[in-house]
């Protein structure tokens, strides 16, 4: 059966996952309600701008039903996603779920004309063992913890990060047509 | 590594998407922005309203003002040039702007050509009132395309007007065959390559938002249902009686623009919207929307 995997769909790019999980054959469900999330079997929290989706989480009373859904089921958190999904952040403008234990600085490599297309090696993904990843604005992942295991780098920086059933990255595959990482993704809805 | 790519421009866009981009004229005000849920502000030193009534030429803002929105908030500064004048866009992107408006609210630079945006690392958002100008200015490297509504009237009926036009030619796009493409193309004036991608995707090739006259969350939510993919609101906030409140509605409204029940919820109270302005008690040649080519 189709696996069916929420997209937070307050703000950002959500309609980019959604279209990358309808071709790889899921059923993509758009969330604007805390209550949507019940008929899902994991959950993505997709890139846009970290302080307007902690006023939207916040006002529609996402934090703790998200913190319930991430204790049984698979959580995938891309750029400001990521930042949502971290233990700590640098901003306090930035409420996080502290949903991984990562800290996570916002904009840590400035502002839009530095962000940048940098090929990655992605050991985790089956070949070709590089991912051409896109950064827009995009956190740093400044500590990872003794229970997160970094599966893709950048120089020194941690870009993809998995602690049991949470993934946290500060990239956007979503922008890309390389399905792998939310193959990646669905995989861990089959257990 | 690569920078400063369609790919990288089109990505921010993107990201701004449900969103709302708030005009702003000072630090003070880009902080209730940014508090409300903005995702990015448009500075600048005068808001559309105030540039209408003050007449004279409107240029560039000071770079000193821009500085301090920048210093003030954490989400994207986005900034107006003049159309054509691609000497003020690059002053704007060596402020490292995130989005340069090449923006009709201002008075145009040239009356032929637009800015080859094709050269900037920074991306760029254009206006449009029809589906020949958006791919105009998609082929000149533009990464967003507005409607250009009629920017401070608090007037909707532009915007609406625009956003049908452009849904209506990409619906109309989508009917034809192949080989009719090209009158198409020569019709609206548009660059048949683009035309072609239109065509292939069945929207627009870069994010489509809405501009130009939005007042309340209710304005917000009709833009979003004609089609738009975010919206910016100029004089409609800080022309208002509680611009913080309206603020934070508009960006309710725009999340979950088909939810009539939380519509009618951010609705409520929100005091006094801008007063506005008839379109027909301006005369045409002071209508901000018939600049640009």
């Amino acid at each position: 059966m189709a696996r069916r995997i929420g997209v937070l769909a307050l703000q950002g790019d959500f309609a980019k996952h959604a279209a990358m999980l309808t071709r790889l054959g899921a059923t993509a469900l758009e969330i604007r309600r805390e209550r949507q999330l019940a008929g899902c079997d994991a959950l993505i929290l997709p890139g846009g701008e970290s302080t307007t989706l902690t006023k939207l989480l916040d006002s529609y009373g996402f934090y703790e039903p998200i913190r319930d859904f991430a204790r049984r089921r698979p959580v995938m958190g891309t750029c400001a996603g990521a930042i949502l999904a971290a233990r700590e952040v640098d901003d306090p403008r930035v409420r996080p779920l502290n949903l991984i234990d990562i800290s996570a600085r916002r904009n840590a490599y400035g502002r839009q004309v530095d962000s940048f297309i940098a090929e990655v090696a992605a050991p985790c993904l089956p070949p070709p063992p590089r991912f051409r990843a896109i950064f827009i604005r995009a956190p740093q992942i400044v500590r990872a913890g003794p229970e997160t295991e970094v599966l893709i780098f950048l120089g020194p920086d941690p870009v993809m990060v998995r602690q049991e059933n949470i993934l946290a990255l500060t990239f956007h595959p979503e922008l890309t047509e390389d399905f792998r990482i939310h193959e990646y993704f669905l995989a861990m809805t089959r257990g | 590594m690569e920078k400063g790519t369609f790919e990288t421009k089109i990505g921010l866009a993107e990201m701004l998407k449900g969103g709302v981009i708030m005009d702003v004229t000072n630090a003070d005000q880009a902080k209730i922005a940014e508090d409300a849920g903005a995702v990015a502000v448009m500075a600048l030193e005068r808001i559309p309203a105030d540039i209408r009534q003050a007449g004279g030429v409107a240029r560039m803002s000071d770079p000193a003002m821009i500085i301090q929105i920048q210093k003030a908030v954490s989400i994207p500064v986005m900034a107006k040039c003049r159309i054509g004048h691609f000497a003020e866009a690059q002053i704007l992107q060596e402020l490292k702007i995130d989005f340069i408006d090449e923006s009709e609210v201002l008075t145009p630079a040239d009356e032929v050509n637009h800015i080859d945006k094709h050269a900037f690392r920074a991306p760029f958002v254009c206006g449009c009132r029809n589906l020949g100008e958006a791919l105009r200015r998609i082929g000149e490297g533009a990464a967003m395309i507005r409607t250009k509504g009629e920017p401070g009237t608090g007037n909707i009926v532009e915007a609406v007007r625009h956003m049908r036009q452009v849904m209506g030619e990409i619906r109309r796009l989508g009917t034809l065959r192949p080989d009719e493409r090209m009158a198409f193309a020569k019709e609206l004036a548009a660059p048949f390559e683009w035309v072609e991608k239109t065509a292939e995707l069945g929207k627009l090739p870069v994010p489509n938002f809405a501009a130009g006259g939005v007042a309340t969350p209710a304005d917000a939510a009709l833009m979003m249902q004609l089609g738009a993919e975010s919206v910016f609101v100029g004089s409609g906030i800080f022309r208002s009686q509680d611009p913080a409140r309206r603020a934070k509605a508009i960006v309710e409204a725009v999340t979950h623009f088909d939810d009539p029940e939380i519509l009618l919820r951010v609705s409520i109270g929100l005091g006094e919207a801008m007063a506005g302005l008839e379109i027909k008690d301006i005369p045409q040649e002071a209508q901000m929307q018939y600049r640009g080519w």
